[in-house]
């Protein structure tokens, strides 16, 4: 009787029936917790790579201390005054620029020349975080970065000191790289290179990721990070990325302003 | 209610009918989520509670399933199940989840969930099926957690994060065996464990298929070619 075509149409079309509605109110029900642990990890990327992350602490406590700041990338200006109160109350204060990129109200979509660290949309306003010193100087700058390694894109932050030129930190809260090859970008000892490399020379960007490992006595030693092993491609897209964005179309143009109002 | 049975079944699978030393199912997430115990103690719950209810699902049902469609209507049931713990996993314990990554999802296709609902659960009535099931996972469960505990321990010098034995790069005295923080480490563990419970218990040591012919020289084969 079981295996009647009837009965098995129905106890197929039944379980599909079930399970499909047991998934769905799961995914669903859970949800808004998932995205809140999504948002928590984010910010503790953001504070490490800042380099203050205390895990003792609360996380969103410890990240009220960074100041959100918001840069005009077609004009490479700081958002001030009027038009960032303009677009504070067009995002309710809740901006989220990786989604912005998706919308071509908000983005641009950047040609093949300009598109070194393969970006593909590029929003029009990025925010970033700046880290105070008890006396209101700036200390670290925290600045959202992106680009295309192997598989996909590798999304991160990297901090720079208030020199404007010397890395603090690199954290990726999101990539899709090979696990034991490309994944190593978030390996501590990798990461570890990173702080007190130089961004600019005369002005252009040269901090790169090399092929091999940097030679203890390479008298460019500082704008040199050893390349990842078997990762080549994702080695070569995290220097894209670093090109991109400290170009004058990414935050070249900001620092002079920061110097200014520090 | 026969209460043996349901003795039977939970504590069966830990040794003497252990899924991964004596079964060998289940092997690739053994090797994979072992470097830390945290990890693989959020793994074995995850793994032990499929296994238990997915037993009991299809028990429940199992007067019911076509033979022609049953792999695939296992194969829902164990599928959703895994997609609801993956889904509490990432509300409830986010951090552990990013370390488990795919392996969670992976439970789907361990052996040990599939070979005990077509072996078990089609069969016996729901209660059993899910001792059973609680008892395999158990199994796994007993064997992982070994290998974690050597692993972490010997290749680290800590236990869940915790420094027991405090290393030279720390401070402390012991070096540590960056060997056994590699997946093939658990290989070796796995084969020691079923090389231990195969001594105690003889009767667990299989059969050859092929018994190997005794070693021709030579000298033989000239002997009976001559013969011919």
């Amino acid at each position: 009787m079981n295996d009647s075509i009837v009965k098995t149409l129905g106890v197929a079309f039944a379980i599909c029936l079930i399970c499909s509605f047991v998934v769905s109110s799961t995914a669903v029900s859970l949800r808004d917790m998932q995205n809140e642990n999504k948002a928590n990890d984010k910010r503790m990327k953001i504070l490490q790579a800042a380099g203050i992350f205390d895990p003792s602490k609360d996380i969103k406590e410890q990240f009220e201390t960074l100041e959100p700041k918001y840069i005009d990338f077609n004009s490479g200006k700081l958002l001030t005054g009027l038009s960032l109160e303009e677009f504070l109350s067009e995002h309710k204060g809740d901006y989220d620029q990786i989604a912005a990129t998706r919308d071509s109200n908000y983005s641009k979509s950047l040609s093949t020349s300009e598109d070194i660290a393969i970006i593909k949309n590029r929003e029009n306003v990025g925010k970033f975080y700046l880290l105070r010193n008890d006396d209101n100087s700036i200390n670290k700058v925290i600045l959202p970065v992106r680009g295309y390694g192997l598989w996909g894109t590798l999304f991160g932050y990297i901090s720079i000191e208030n020199d404007f030129n010397t890395v603090a930190g690199l954290e990726f809260y999101e990539h899709k790289e090979t696990p034991g090859l490309g994944a190593e970008v978030d390996n501590p000892k990798w990461k570890a290179l990173w702080p007190g490399k130089q961004l600019y020379k005369d002005d252009e960007v040269v901090l790169e990721v090399i092929k091999g490992k940097v030679p203890e006595d390479d008298s460019n030693l500082a704008y040199k990070v050893d390349g990842l092993s078997g990762a080549t491609i994702t080695s070569r897209g995290v220097s894209n990325m670093i090109k991109y964005w400290f170009s004058d179309s990414g935050y070249a143009n900001l620092f002079s302003e920061l110097d200014y109002e520090s | 209610m026969n209460l043996n049975r349901y003795k039977e079944a939970l504590f069966k699978p830990l040794i003497d009918e252990n899924p991964i030393t004596l079964q060998i199912l289940g092997i690739c997430s053994a090797l994979a989520v072992t470097n830390n115990l945290t990890v693989t103690l959020v793994m074995c719950v995850a793994l032990t509670s499929v296994c238990a209810f997915s037993n009991l699902f299809i028990s429940l049902i199992r007067n019911h399933i076509p033979s022609s469609i049953r792999i695939i209507v296992q194969m829902t049931i164990i599928a959703s199940l895994v997609i609801v713990v993956d889904e509490l996993l990432k509300a409830y314990d986010y951090e552990t989840s990013k370390k488990l990554s795919v392996f969670v999802g992976l439970i789907i296709t361990n052996c040990i969930v599939m070979g005990r609902a077509e072996a078990f659960a089609m069969k016996e009535k729901p209660l059993l099926s899910f001792f059973d099931g609680l008892g395999n996972g158990l199994g796994y469960s007993v064997i992982l957690i070994g290998v974690a505990t050597i692993r972490e321990l010997f290749g680290a010098g800590t236990l869940m994060g915790y420094e027991i034995l405090p290393l030279v790069s720390n401070g402390g005295w012991y070096m540590a065996n960056n060997l056994l923080l590699l997946p093939p480490s658990s290989f070796i563990i796995i084969g020691l464990f079923i090389w231990a419970i195969r001594s105690y218990k003889p009767s667990q040591v299989e059969e050859d298929d092929f018994a190997l012919s005794k070693h021709q020289t030579n000298e033989d084969l000239t002997k009976r070619e001559l013969n011919v």
